[in-house]
């Protein structure tokens, strides 16, 4: 009997060749099934957020409409001078969320390789690594902390308060954020941002009356934290609702690869069944003819 | 052929009178978007006056009043709709923009309706930053204490 099992245990060892042993796929499966709890519970808590952040973007949506309806009517262009561009480039510090991040970083970079003369001011962590590696010099301000809790107009105007306080000039600049349409579908959207200059040689100008310098630089420096407030609401409920359907794809996969292992496993395990039948009987024949 | 292009003629008549009619409700009214960042008062609603409180001294605004930009001081927003009826609402701070279509955008920090104030909070809130400003030390923390009492007097007058 001892040198049954002697025999047995070399053969154990060629299982490991193709799929390894049972041991291995059970160990796989449970992390895998892990990882699927993970993502669903990841994907519960953002529809919780996302459904917060809807309902706060649409009060805010008139308040973000109405604060661009001034440069609109007013036809305020971009001055023509060459103080370079400012991007503000408007995202999060957490990832997990899909092309969010990413579809930012691109069009930055993009607008930085046309325009060489760009200063680049980033909320959130995520675009800070994309933007790094190449291009860390345009970088001119990182703010951080963004993304955990819902914005406040007191962040956007902390936010606006640093951009005036840095003394920044420019002559043309925008905000780059996710404009979002729909739970599934967002789309990454620039706002115009015009310096004062800009505003105070709009063409439609002097039919506004009663304007002095203090009114137009309280307005566009009201207006620019009124502006990152709209952007910074529409790019949380985008990036909410991209993680939602993208740890939700995760849950999926993460399902199908359970199903797969699940039937290698069972395979594997009446593969090692059969053997250990065979060995019995052909020893046991093997007695008999001996016999 | 001639019946259709006489009833074109007809028709083009009377959707020049349209636009005649259309042109005369334009200057009658102004659409008021008054917002602020968490709420929505009025979006593109038509109304007849809008009473502001502004750096440059209050006004009241009219249809077809000329197009101008303000900055808000804090007080009170009184709002005369089309249906006659009038709304009071206190504003912290913020802007209004008054277009040269009779559009008017009125951004508030913050804005509440009247009678949802407490005049005796609203007394402690000035007694408070009264005694921020006499304690103050800086030119930043004076210039904050002397907004806060800005605003909790314009509170209180508010709420009488």
């Amino acid at each position: 009997m001892f040198s049954r099992t002697a025999a047995i245990i070399p053969q154990c060892g060629q299982q490991v060749r193709g799929m390894a042993t049972l041991k291995m796929i059970s160990l796989r499966l449970k992390s895998v099934k892990n990882i699927q709890k993970i993502t669903q519970s990841m994907k519960m808590v953002s529809a919780a957020k996302y459904t917060k952040a809807e309902r706060e973007l649409k009060l805010a949506r008139p308040y973000g409409v109405g604060a661009q309806e001034f440069y609109k009517k007013a036809e305020v262009k971009d001055e023509e001078g060459d103080k370079g561009q400012l991007i503000i480039a408007v995202s999060s510090d957490r990832g997990l969320c899909g092309a969010v991040h990413s579809s930012i970083g691109r069009i930055v970079k993009a607008d930085i390789v046309a325009n060489p003369n760009t200063k680049v001011i980033i909320v959130g962590d995520k675009v800070r690594n994309i933007l790094q590696r190449l291009y860390a010099k345009n970088i001119a301000m990182v703010v951080t902390e963004v993304g955990r809790k819902p914005a406040v107009f007191g962040d956007a105007a902390l936010i606006a308060q640093s951009i005036i306080n840095s003394g920044i000039e420019f002559s043309k600049g925008k905000i780059v954020f996710n404009a979002f349409r729909t739970v599934v579908s967002f789309r990454t959207t620039e706002m115009p941002l015009y310096s004062q200059s800009a505003v105070a040689n709009a063409s439609k100008l002097p039919i506004y009356d009663s304007l002095d310098s203090d009114v137009i630089q309280s307005y566009t420096e009201f207006s620019l934290a009124s502006l990152l407030f709209y952007s910074m609401k529409e790019n949380a409920t985008s990036e909410q609702s991209s993680r939602m359907t993208s740890m939700d794809n995760a849950s999926k996969n993460a399902g199908e690869m359970i199903d797969k292992l699940t039937m290698t496993f069972n395979r594997t395990r009446q593969a090692v069944i059969t053997r250990e039948l065979i060995e019995i009987i052909s020893g046991a024949a093997a007695l008999e003819t001996k016999n | 052929m001639a019946l259709t292009r006489s009833a074109l003629r007809l028709f083009s008549g009377r959707f020049a009178q349209a636009c005649q009619v259309r042109g005369y409700a334009d200057a009658s009214s102004m659409s008021l978007t008054f917002a602020a960042p968490s709420q929505v008062l009025y979006n593109n609603i038509s109304v007849k006056q809008i009473d502001v409180p502004s750096f440059s001294g209050s006004f009241g605004i009219l249809p077809a009043h000329v197009p101008t930009l303000a900055v808000l001081k804090p007080g009170v927003v009184t709002v005369f709709e089309n249906d006659g009826s009038t709304k009071k609402f206190f504003v912290s701070s913020g802007t209004v923009t008054i277009n040269e279509d009779s559009t008017v955008q009125l951004l508030a920090e913050e804005a509440v309706p009247v009678d949802t104030l407490d005049i005796s909070a609203a007394k402690e809130l000035l007694a408070q930053s009264q005694s921020q400003l006499a304690s103050a030390s800086t030119d930043v923390a004076k210039a904050e204490a002397e907004i806060s009492i800005e605003v909790s007097e314009a509170l209180v007058k508010a709420c009488e």
